[in-house]
């Protein structure tokens, strides 16, 4: 505890005079057409998204696309979208999750300006479930968009656990700048986008 | 080595200098791009600006704030004083639990406090998870830039260190190939680790929560498997409030990439169910740049690297020609403030065009640090020989309206007489890469009486 004190017995003796907080009012970004904008930026971020009407839509239209039809180990979360073949809370080991090649999740709200989707990672068994799979499918409710970063902070809260904004699937550019996906989490991220 | 030497070995190799240049000018670009796409830019590089301002000036009661939250999400907050107190906490974290293999994400601050000897020293294997990292740690170097830690090795180079490292197959040069085989390959350390790191973006004093960002979803990998999270930060890297992200993540990745936000910007708060997490706050020598009221402002920095990327000088000298483990403008301002002899050259690495201080999302005056610097360089006698007494020849030169005018006539003279090599080596460095000027017949002090009377 002794260098804590010291630590922040140097930073006290350091601040300079108080300057205010300006707060984040009057900032942002606002789109005429949100679905369309945040279709249109899940792309940009290397995502695809499909627009359905309801989650019966979802789940045929994820059925159809090759990411579900050759995944042999699925699992989903949200009820009803995806042909689950085992259930994640049966598992006791994140470890075993390695090598299952889809995962649906269910996002809390998506941001139009980013692509990006908010996944509640506490509502999972695992935290892994975001990151490992080969695949991940994300199922957003279109009346939970924002337009922007802010708007998104103003909605989302921050009991203990884990949550994050998933932008599109895992990608670098480390060698030579050349965009590759699929750097160490899922390889592609399907949005579906229900009731817009 | 000074800057300048360094410099000039790299820039020997032509045309791997241009292709230097070219690929950070490229990134500069998306930048550009990705801040037009933003109506409020300017407001939000204020807005941020303002924030980390207000922060430093009570940064003491946000670190006792976030140290009280992250507590209460059941995170474990340890201080260090310095890089070696750092390391023996992580260590004594990690040699309490057996763990014999760390997986790690990108964390300048672990680069900074020499974290990976000194855990190799001790019987620990280190494994860096970020794909540009791991490529220049199989090298056996330190990053060249901080956001792009490989961004000066070229695909064939990287296809030859991973054929002799982890296996590939000889002649693999395409990145798509070359990152899929990394993939494997730190596949099984995520899955092998007993221990995960990683650096914080942004510590929310309000939440007791840690931000954490990449594209690649290595830190990501490397905290939801293994029983122990260490997350280790820098005492600038405390914010207010959870709503100030809003801020800081429209501005970083577009700063950073072009991107209009990273792939995944975990937010941890507390451990994951059935493990640990344990946040290590440093200070390193950040307090006393606190203390510096004309440079106190460089603490603001979120790492984007965009004053790197459009810096010429970096551009065409390359991470290693700086004596500081972060290149660059910003490197360039930090460095000095921790050893001003050993980092002497630095503030003298830039041609103060100011570009680095217009594109910061943070508006910190870059250039002007710079500036500031190198009259601290002079002022504590630090310049070098030659540069010393050319200073002062110039200031005798431009003291005395004659000699300047006699000063004037000696190298148009000369410029006229003696042969172009003779007065390339007469005028230093400046000649080396340049044409010499055509010499105009008279001085524009001659024009000026001729033409208009007495000046
Ligand atoms: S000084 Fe500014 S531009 Fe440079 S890395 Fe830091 S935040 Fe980015």
């Amino acid at each position: 505890m002794a260098s804590r004190d010291d630590i922040l017995g140097a930073v006290r003796r350091a601040q300079p005079p108080a300057t205010a907080h300006p707060g984040v009012a009057g900032l942002g970004n606002r789109f005429p057409d949100l679905p369309a904008k945040f279709a249109e930026m899940v792309a940009v971020v290397g995502g695809t998204c499909l627009r359905v009407p309801d989650l019966a839509a979802a789940d045929r239209a994820l059925r159809e696309l090759p990411v579900h039809r050759e995944a042999k180990r699925i699992a989903s979360m949200v009820p009803g979208v995806g042909a689950a073949t085992f259930d994640p809370v049966a598992v006791a080991d994140p470890h075993e999750l390695a090598g299952m090649d889809l995962c649906v999740l269910a996002a809390e709200l998506g941001v139009a300006e980013n692509g990006a989707v908010w996944l509640d990672v506490r509502k999972l068994p695992h935290q892994a479930l975001f990151v490992i799979p080969e695949h991940v499918a994300v199922v957003v409710q279109a009346s939970t968009l924002v337009h922007d970063m802010h708007q998104a902070y103003a909605a989302i809260s921050h009991a203990p656990g884990f949550a994050l904004f998933l932008s599109g699937p895992s990608k670098t550019a480390d060698i030579e700048q050349a965009l590759v996906i699929g750097a160490h989490g899922a390889r592609s991220c399907t949005v579906l986008l229900v009731g817009a | 080595m000074g800057h300048a030497e360094s410099a000039a070995l790299f820039v020997r190799d032509d045309a791997r200098a241009h292709w230097h240049d070219q690929a950070l000018w490229f990134v500069r670009q998306k930048r550009d791009a990705g801040a037009r796409s933003v109506p409020d830019w300017e407001a939000l590089r204020e807005r941020a600006e303002a924030i980390k301002a207000h922060t430093q000036s009570r940064l003491a009661e946000y670190l006792e704030e976030f140290e009280r939250n992250a507590t209460r999400m059941g995170a474990v907050v340890h201080w260090a004083k310095d890089g070696e107190e750092h390391n023996r906490i992580v260590h004594g974290l990690l040699q309490a639990r057996g763990a014999k293999l760390l997986v790690k994400s990108k964390s300048m601050l672990t680069e900074e406090c020499r974290l990976n000897p000194y855990l190799e020293a001790r019987g620990i294997e280190v494994v860096d998870t970020d794909l540009g990292e791991r490529i220049v740690q199989l090298n056996h170097q330190p990053p060249s830039h901080i956001v792009m830690p490989a961004i000066h090795m070229k695909r064939e180079e990287i296809g030859v260190l991973f054929h002799g490292t982890i296996g590939t197959q000889a002649g693999l040069t395409d990145p798509k190939a070359l990152t899929e085989a990394a993939r494997q390959h730190l596949r099984q350390k995520f899955l092998g680790a007993t221990a995960g790191m990683t650096g914080v973006n942004f510590a929310i004093a309000e939440t007791g929560g840690i931000v954490v960002v990449t594209n690649e979803g290595n830190a990501d990998m490397g905290t939801s498997l293994p029983p122990i999270h260490i997350a280790s930060m820098g005492i600038e890297k405390v914010i207010p409030r959870a709503e100030d992200l809003g801020v800081f993540l429209r501005l970083l990745a577009r700063s950073a990439t072009g991107q209009p936000v990273s792939s995944y910007t975990s937010h941890f708060h507390g451990p994951r169910k059935g493990s640990e997490l344990h946040v290590v706050v440093v200070d390193n020598g950040r307090s006393a740049l606190l203390r510096e009221a004309g440079f106190r402002r460089a603490l603001a920095c979120i790492r984007c690297g965009a004053c790197l990327n459009t810096c010429p000088v970096y551009r065409r000298s390359g991470g290693y020609s700086y004596t500081w483990l972060i290149p660059g403008p910003i490197g360039s301002t930090l460095a000095p403030g921790r050893d001003a002899v050993a980092h002497a050259s630095l503030p003298f690495a830039s041609s103060l065009c100011g570009s680095c201080t217009d594109v910061c999302p943070v508006r910190i005056d870059l250039h002007h640090q710079l500036l500031a610097w190198r009259g601290e360089i002079v002022a504590r006698g630090l310049l070098p020989a030659g540069k010393r007494w050319g200073m002062r020849l110039a200031s005798w030169l431009l003291r005395f309206t004659w000699l300047y005018a006699l000063a004037g006539k000696a190298a148009r003279l000369a410029l006229r007489v003696l042969p172009p090599a003779w007065t390339r080596a007469l005028s230093g460095a400046w000649g080396r890469q340049r044409e010499l000027p055509v010499v105009p017949p008279e001085s524009f002090r001659e024009t000026y009486r001729r033409t208009r009377g007495q000046p």
